[in-house]
């Protein structure tokens, strides 16, 4: 391929497809890479850096006091994905969210399909991030997760996988809207060539979702504001971001008081009444009442004046249960029973290590597979068996005979790659994709595009930011 | 606003100006310092600058001597400090990370790029003196640049007005320390007033709030204590008297009270202390006693901080 020579397929190639036959998305892009000399792209990646930089969109890593406030790498070579492609993920995104609404629903009340024995029970009693304060407790409009980050990867042009459902405190929405401000700058050229769908009005959109979730004792203009547990969270810049983008108060745990089981914020003008809290603190630091006493972030009362339906929390408590990697396997399963439609969007094949079956194909397998705690994230506490030494995987034997119920296994796959600048040229990296739902009382929308993340290091599968991940913008393109 | 939003404005705007005022009088002290001894008498100028930074005792617990090296080491780059122009700037920028949606870009960009500047400065600290006054220039830029931003890009209305009340308060403070210090080193007894010897003394301090060439077109005068002790009290053209850094805080707190719709202990308190200032002559200072004048001042100065906390940012 001309100007790109030596780029050396090792996947299912975003922009190459499974050898050199270039994807229709990628034409003009190709095209432009040719036209372009790679100092200028080394320039303007140095730009983006400082731009980053300067705006201040750092994230922390915990524990690394080094460096506590680093920038995630920004590659400027975009991810394209054309209409059609687009138009399937979307569907697929919608119906897993509802599927996911509709299954909190019923854990939380009748429990269908408990009885219906889809799923075990004792995965969601014993569970620790299922929460029996949500039992019988009403959420407007029956919805729980009102902001959802799917990561979804592909192996093949065909198929979109979920690797993770983020049903929590999602993040990642303000490295979507900073990465298109950064490239429409500099790379205005390349934008004129293509017809790239708008991501800007994501703050809108969500803003409308959460005020659509107001509760009836709420004012015809509800309060809505943004709790974060402050300025040393990983994610603080994204808070403030978002906050300001919305135009609502970005509060911490001490802004906010309970009175006669409402929640007000304390302003210069004296107590004002909030009624919707788009909340970016977990569960077990909410309210000190409830879960963690030691925790100084949270909101006394804060429980009982939601379960007096005062206040609504997006996204709701006790979400967790539904993106747990140990349900994350019963996905295919929750998607049939509650929709009775095949799921869009596929699986990765899953072991389930509690299961004696499924365990001893895992012992017996190690060495390819990828094995993930149950309650770990961030890519971190897991085995990817064919990266690790003996000495690792049979340290993780033990680990893994010991609690077996603590694990997941899947097969290492190859996930697709996206041509990305590194030292030695363009090279084929691995990248996996988050795009953001959000669930309103009346729809749920998806911004075209989302978080592309990319594995940096030659080979390596995990893009996590605090692994050495990097971003990517995203390209939706219209018809 | 959210009172933990107008707090951090009140002392985002405060580290700046007290950065600032660091850097002045550090600048100011070089240059005294530099005079032949016979020019400066037999006074410890690190010492009073130590003084005027309020920080006079807490120095003695890190350093033995108050020498050029050690003062602005500790008024510069001490981590120790709680009050060095490093942790005024790391301070501020950690309030400005905290309120960020209450600043403009621009505001935000002033402190951010400053502080990511200033990091490769108080990791190695200056080598030499023309780094160190390269430094101190730049840290009076940044505040410059801050306040401008400020003054040209935020809505006026409460950020605006609990980010100045900051400003004037730290800045009557600063200018009534200096101000209490000097008197107190350069009339220790009347009759050395206007003395050959005092003449770069009192540049100093006019230096220190930026005021040399005012000085020159309000009087038309040579340096003499009791006009510039006037012109840093009672002159209200002068930004950095107490007289107008008290206009303005009876000005801001207004239009907080209009905004509100209601008046309180910050505004009536603020107001009194005007009103002494206005109706005040330098010939009762004097008889009164200039120091403690301005002890006065000061106590009265911090317990409006205090009232305007309580009524507002907590």
């Amino acid at each position: 391929m001309g100007g790109q020579s030596g780029y050396m397929a090792v996947a299912f190639d975003e922009m190459n497809g499974l050898g050199e036959d270039l994807r229709p998305a990628y034409h003009e892009l190709s095209r432009w890479l040719k036209e372009t000399p790679p100092d200028a792209l080394e320039y303007r990646r140095q730009e983006a850096e400082l731009l980053f930089r300067r705006i201040g969109i750092t994230f922390a890593v915990y524990g690394d006091s080094e460096a506590q406030e680093r920038l995630i790498p920004f590659d400027v070579i975009p991810r394209i994905m054309s209409a059609t492609e687009w138009t399937l993920l979307e569907k697929g995104l919608k119906q897993r969210v509802l599927a996911l609404n509709m299954f909190l629903k019923d854990i939380y009340h009748g429990r269908d399909i408990l009885r219906a024995n889809v799923i075990p029970e004792d995965l969601i009693f014993q569970n620790p991030v299922f929460r029996p304060e949500m039992n019988g407790q009403d959420v407007p409009h029956d919805i729980y997760v009102h902001i959802a980050g799917i990561d979804i990867i592909r192996t093949d042009p065909d198929n979109f996988i979920v690797l993770e459902d983020n049903a929590r405190t999602p993040s990642g929405v303000s490295y979507m809207l900073e990465n298109r401000e950064i490239m429409m700058r500099l790379f205005p050229d390349l934008f004129a060539r293509h017809r790239v769908a708008p991501v800007e009005r994501y703050p809108d959109e969500l803003l409308s979702a959460l005020r659509s979730v107001a509760p009836h004792s709420a004012s015809a203009e509800p309060t809505v504001a943004l709790m974060t547990p402050g300025v040393y969270n990983s994610a603080y810049y994204e808070h403030s971001f978002l906050a300001d983008k919305l135009g609502i108060e970005l509060v911490e745990g001490r802004d906010l008081i309970v009175k006669n089981d409402e929640v007000f914020m304390r302003t210069t003008e004296g107590l004002k009444r909030v009624d919707v809290i788009y909340r970016r603190v977990d569960d077990d630091f909410l309210d000190p009442l409830t879960f963690r006493p030691d925790s100084a972030l949270g909101v006394p009362g804060l429980m009982s004046a939601y379960a007096a339906g005062n206040i609504t929390l997006a996204n709701a408590v006790g979400t967790g249960i539904a993106d747990d990697k140990a349900i994350y396997s019963y996905m295919p399963d929750i998607v049939k029973f509650y929709l009775s439609e095949e799921p869009i969007l596929k699986n990765v094949q899953t072991w389930r290590c509690r299961e004696p079956q499924d365990l001893s194909y895992v012992l017996d397998n190690l060495a390819d597979l990828v094995v993930k705690e149950v309650h770990g994230s961030g890519g971190y506490g897991m085995l990817i068996g064919p990266a690790a030494t003996k000495a690792t995987i049979e340290a993780f034997r033990d680990k893994l005979k010991r609690e077996p119920e603590g694990f997941i296994a899947q097969p290492t796959l190859a996930l697709s790659t996206c041509p990305t600048c590194t030292d030695k040229g363009l090279a084929p990296r691995h990248v996996d994709l988050r795009p953001f739902v959000l669930t309103g009382s009346s729809q749920t929308t998806i911004v075209p595009g989302g978080l592309t993340r990319v594995a940096l290091k030659e080979g390596s599968l995990v893009v996590n930011s605090s692994q050495g991940g990097g971003t990517k913008d995203t390209w939706i393109l219209s018809e | 606003m959210l009172s933990r939003t107008a707090e951090n404005l009140f002392w985002l705007a405060r580290y700046v100006e007290r950065a600032e005022y660091l850097a002045r009088t550090i600048d100011a002290t070089l240059r005294v310092t530099a005079l032949p001894a016979a020019y400066i008498g037999k006074t410890n100028e690190w010492d009073s600058a130590l003084l005027t930074a309020g920080v006079g005792a807490a120095f003695y617990d890190h350093y033995e001597e108050a020498n050029e090296r050690n003062v602005v080491e500790y008024l510069s780059f001490s981590s120790e400090n709680p009050s060095s122009i490093k942790n005024c700037i790391e301070a501020a920028r950690l309030n400005s990370r905290s309120v960020r949606t209450a600043l403009t870009s621009e505001m935000w960009d002033t402190i951010n790029s400053s502080w990511i500047e200033l990091q490769a400065v108080w990791n190695k600290g200056p080598a030499n003196r023309e780094e160190l006054a390269k430094f101190l220039r730049f840290v009076q830029e940044t505040s410059l640049r801050f306040d401008g931003s400020a003054y040209r890009t935020m809505l006026r209305n409460d950020a605006y007005w609990f980010s100045r009340l900051g400003v004037h308060l730290e800045r009557a403070d600063n200018t009534a320390r200096i101000l209490d210090v000097k008197y107190h080193v350069l009339l220790p007894e009347e009759e050395h007033v206007g003395g050959p010897l005092d003449y770069y003394q009192w540049t100093s301090i006019l230096r220190s709030v930026s005021a040399t060439t005012a000085y020159h077109w309000v009087y038309r005068e040579t340096l003499k204590p009791w006009l510039i002790a006037d012109l840093l009290i009672l002159n209200d053209t002068l930004p950095r008297s107490l007289a107008s850094c008290y206009s303005n805080l009876v000005r801001n707190l207004d239009q907080i009270g209009v905004a509100y719709g209601r008046q309180g202990a910050a505004q009536r308190h603020a107001r009194g202390i005007r009103n002494r200032l206005e109706h005040s002559h330098m010939d009762d200072i004097f008889q009164h006693g200039v120091h403690e004048f301005i002890q006065e001042f000061i106590a009265d100065n911090s317990r409006l901080g205090e009232i305007i906390t309580k009524q507002y940012l907590i």
